[in-house]
């Protein structure tokens, strides 16, 4: 039998089997139809392409098919509550969409002269406006392509800094509790990592700070509202504890959502902060990207931020490109062109959308909604930390203990159920972290409905159900699927059948 | 407000379970002195009428490059993009679902980014490719790293036509990481020697073909320099078009390729967001940057996707992870998959061989010009011509006539004289013979 012959023999009802485009794609058919190219003497040097590609060729039709059923396996926000701790899946307005692909701001090459991409620099321009003003901080660099490449923005900055001022530091604190891109993006500044524990609040404690400052500390990377849903309340003593020893205070953005309009990071002596507006602002995640990370800086790093810049002068909007006037101290350029220009318009409009207002109620809500998770759930599963939490409900395996079913297990159940586990074993500082963040945009009915499974799912657990939680999901259109042997032996493309496998079918 | 769904009285409801008296006490763990009390200031809310009124006029204070004759490249390529590839993209499924980490429910996901690595790998001639990077400036630097990392060695030579940006970002992201950069001279030759540069320190020698000003380059001999000499060649590749025309970096000796993949599918949407590419030989994929999505079996034996090798990432290593990368440009992938699906081999050697044509048909109308001198002895769908005069400024003065001329060099390698008169041209299938007329004409007026 052939691939595609098997395949198709396991469709059930609307899971349609769909093999790669390599298995079924045939040379000499296109999806598109071009003219024939004029004949022309070649200026390829002699560097004509001989060998075949290998692409399958496919008709418009069989591309389409083949993209929507494969789309059909997929999980969405779109199609139900998505309770990623510290993704914040929020609703992705559609008027963004539309608004990105106007021709005006989607077909604009970037190196077009300034006289024709005026409103492209306005619109940068705005959104940094608003950016300056949600954060508190009189700069905001907008090149980074996502929240990682932000903190590498800002910790190139503090790294500038220290430099210009002959300052030798080698060590950035980062608590235990951090996300993995924090010590990593340390590591690509040269920085030593010190780790910093919490303390049995879920919390950094000045303290702890103070005994690890001395004059070799670049500064601090802090999440807050850190990565156990909480606010770091000691956060201004921090600050001054860092600025007293001469570092500065990075702080990850990645959970603004639960302050945007409620507190500016600017007021509580942050340095540079990234925000990733595919979490706070609603820019979709597209399957892990793209995002952008613009970083807000205070006025004492401000001057090291990334090209180019985009100001406002008498004539209109001007972009800085190169080491000159405003960007003379810049520590460069980190990428190619100017920014993820497709995330900024469709930020834009879902600010304007929300206003100062909304964006305030955005917080309350997805604040509201969060605790009232943790109320109602914190008996059933258990819960590390008590309230109030920020925008992110913490549990942990406790309530698992002695069922024999771990919180894998328990989230794969999740999903026979309909939903989306939240974040797992992240952070790692709790044992079976289970991270959930049911965002603004779920209604109460929405998330009373996700309480009565997991409160289901915990009694079933608790009674000894352990089957249930080991063999699923069974209900998806792939059961557990095999982590380990992925690894062990990497199969990362698809590779022509070889003679001798074709001949033995 | 359009987008909450909760009421007044759920809120209430809410706060009454959680024992709140007002949703201002879930705050109180902000210090009392930065918590907000009123409202910042900027606009209240507003509608979807007004919201898209007000980006619609922002949108029309641009000129797009569709609007008239356009002839920009530099790393960013007007290509046509069939209406499937925008249709397919926009499924909610594909739109909003997040990072494929929950296999079971993210299938979808999971087996177009395989096929995106497939497809990068056959296009490069590589064996390896990753699931994206975010674009191809920082793909570039991360293959620096990868390199470093691969032959313990802290040297990396640049070619001096590899695009300014991509230069000065691989310059910006090892700068606190003792690597030593050695910047060759910029060269519009496309003739330069980069092997005598090779050092018994050099980790790379990184060179683009088409290369900034257009010029091919067989990499071949070079690849074998470099592999005497104990060091890494990385291939970068900004218009991936183009390995529809011409010999695969694999097939020249490239150990890394890096590149830019926005020409297919992604469209050009002032810069960004792009789709960076990635592609290296098996042997090195422990030390690769980025996600892998590899091929494996679900419990009941069937074939299935799944990331792997995550131990190299952030994730897991932490502070020795082989990259900080998390979020990528997964749906500019998907894009890019969709349209190279479309295309299939022959679709995508034809479009090459249109680009080119294109191309051609337009540097010799340009050379006939008097005062501009086309430059290249080789290039693909991009050449640089000098002009008479300061490039900038004839820019300039075309694009009030509605002619976007090119990239004047001089915008990304300001202050050197030798480049002040040197543009920039590129010509995709999407440039009719009129545009490529309206070209020459204006470049006669304004050179004259
Ligand atoms: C706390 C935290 N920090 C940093 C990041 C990295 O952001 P990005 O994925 O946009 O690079 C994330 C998200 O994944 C995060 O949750």
């Amino acid at each position: 039998m052939t691939d595609q012959a098997a395949h198709q023999a396991a469709h059930r009802g609307l899971d349609l089997e769909e093999p790669l485009l390599f298995d079924f794609g045939e040379t000499g058919r296109s999806g598109v139809d071009l003219p024939d190219p004029e004949p022309v003497a070649s200026r390829l040097g002699g560097l004509e392409r001989t060998a075949p590609i290998g692409l399958p060729g496919l008709s418009e039709p069989q591309v389409i098919r083949h993209f929507v059923r494969i789309s059909r396996n997929n999980y969405s926000i779109d199609g139900n509550l998505y309770p990623l701790g510290s993704c914040t899946m929020k609703h992705n307005p559609r008027l963004n969409e539309k608004v990105a692909r106007l021709p005006g701001f989607a077909d604009l090459h970037p190196l077009q002269p300034e006289s024709t991409i005026q409103g492209a620099l306005e619109a940068i321009h705005t959104l940094a406006h608003w950016l300056r003003t949600l954060t508190g901080m009189p700069v905001v660099a907008m090149p980074p392509a996502a929240g990682a490449h932000g903190e590498l923005c800002g910790l190139m900055a503090i790294r500038a800094a220290h430099d210009a001022a002959g300052q030798n530091r080698t060590r950035v604190l980062i608590p235990e509790s951090a996300h993995g891109t924090n010590p990593a993006t340390a590591a690509l500044c040269g920085y030593e990592v010190d780790p910093i524990p919490g303390n049995a609040r879920g919390r950094i404690d000045v303290a702890a700070i103070r005994e690890k400052l001395g004059p070799d500390v670049a500064g601090i990377m802090l999440t807050n509202p850190n990565t156990l849903g909480l606010f770091e309340s000691q956060v201004i003593e921090v600050a001054d504890a860092i600025h007293d020893a001469g570092g500065y205070f990075y702080c990850d953005g990645a959970n603004l959502n639960a302050i945007v309009g409620k507190a500016r990071p600017g007021d509580l002596g942050v340095d540079a902060i990234h925000i990733n507006l595919h979490k706070t602002f609603s820019t979709p995640h597209g399957g892990g990207g793209p995002g952008a990370g613009p970083v807000a800086f205070s006025e004492a790093l401000a001057p090291y931020a990334p090209l180019p810049l985009v100001v406002r002068g008498d004539d209109g909007f001007r972009l800085v490109e190169h080491r000159e006037g405003q960007g003379a101290a810049s520590f460069g350029r980190m990428r190619a062109f100017h920014g993820q220009m497709g995330m900024f318009t469709r930020a834009l409009t879902y600010m304007q959308s929300h206003g100062a207002d909304g964006l305030r109620q955005v917080a309350e809500d997805a604040v509201l909604s969060a605790n009232y998770l943790l109320e109602s759930l914190k008996d059933d599963l258990s819960a590390p930390f008590d309230g109030p939490c920020m925008h992110e409900a913490l549990f942990d395996e406790a309530f698992l203990q002695g069922t024999g079913i771990s919180v894998l297990d328990f989230a794969k159940a999740m999903i026979d159920e309909g939903y989306h586990p939240m974040t797992v074993y992240f952070p790692l500082v709790v044992h079976g972290a289970m991270l959930t963040e049911p965002t603004e945009t779920e209604s109460k009915q929405s998330l009373d409905r996700f309480i009565a499974v997991l409160r289901k799912l915990a009694a079933a657990a608790k009674a000894g159900d352990v089957n249930r939680f080991r063999d699923a999901p069974r209900h998806t259109f792939r059961r557990r699927v095999d982590e380990t042997a992925a690894a062990r032996n990497p199969v990362l493309r698809w590779t022509p059948p070889t003679p001798d496998a074709q001949a033995a079918e | 407000m359009r987008y909450l769904p909760l009421t007044g009285d759920d809120r209430r409801d809410m706060l009454a379970v959680i024992g709140a008296a007002s949703v201002d006490e879930l705050f109180r763990d902000i210090p009392a002195s930065a918590r907000i009390d009123g409202l910042l200031d900027l606009p209240n809310h507003q509608g979807e009428l007004e919201v898209e009124r007000a980006m619609t006029a922002m949108a029309a204070r641009n000129r797009p490059a569709g609007a008239g004759p356009s002839f920009l490249g530099g790393g960013a390529y007007r290509h046509h993009i069939p209406a499937a590839v925008d249709h397919l993209i926009q499924r909610s499924e594909f739109l909003t679902s997040y990072t494929p980490y929950q296999p079971e429910i993210s299938q979808g996901t999971l087996q177009f980014l395989f096929e995106f690595q497939t497809q990068v790998a056959m296009l490069t001639g590589m064996e390896v490719a990753n699931a994206s990077m975010y674009e191809g400036a920082t793909a570039t630097a991360e293959a620096v790293l990868m390199a470093q990392r691969l032959t313990r060695r802290h040297g990396a030579v640049l070619s001096g036509s590899l695009h300014p940006h991509y230069r000065e970002t691989v310059r910006t992201q090892t700068q606190f990481l003792g690597l030593h950069l050695d910047l060759a001279p910029t060269d519009i030759s496309g003739g330069e020697d980069l092997a005598s540069r090779i050092t018994a320190d050099t980790a790379c020698v990184v060179v683009q073909t088409p290369d900034f000003f257009g010029n091919l380059h067989d990499t071949t001999d070079l690849a074998k320099e470099c592999h005497e000499a104990g060091a890494l060649l990385v291939v970068v590749v900004t218009e991936p078009v183009s390995f529809g025309a011409l010999k695969a970096p694999g097939d020249m000796g490239a150990d890394i390729v890096a590149g830019e993949g926005q020409s297919l599918g992604v469209g050009l949407n002032f810069g960004g967001p792009y789709v960076g590419l990635f592609a290296t030989r098996s042997n090195f994929v422990r030390q690769m940057p980025g996600r892998l999505c590899g091929e494996t079996v679900d419990a009941d034996g069937r074939r299935a996707w799944v990331l792997t090798l995550s131990t190299r990432e952030q994730h897991i290593r932490r502070q020795k992870a082989t990259s900080n990368i998390c979020t990528n440009s997964g749906l500019c992938a998907l894009s890019f998959g969709i349209h190279v699906a479309l295309l299939g081999e022959a679709g995508l050697r034809r479009l090459a061989a249109l680009n080119h044509a294109a191309a051609v048909r337009l540097a010799d109308r340009l050379d006939a010009v008097p005062g501009v001198r086309v430059v290249n002895r080789t290039f693909f769908n991009e050449f640089t011509v000098e002009l008479a005069a300061p490039a900038a400024a004839a820019v300039d003065t075309l694009a009030a006539d509605g002619i976007l001329a090119g990239v004047p060099v001089s915008r990304l390698v300001p202050d050197d004289p030798a480049l002040a008169n040197l543009l920039l041209v590129a010509a995709t299938e999407t440039n009719t013979d009129a545009e490529m007329d309206a070209l020459a004409t204006g470049l006669t007026r304004v050179t004259a």
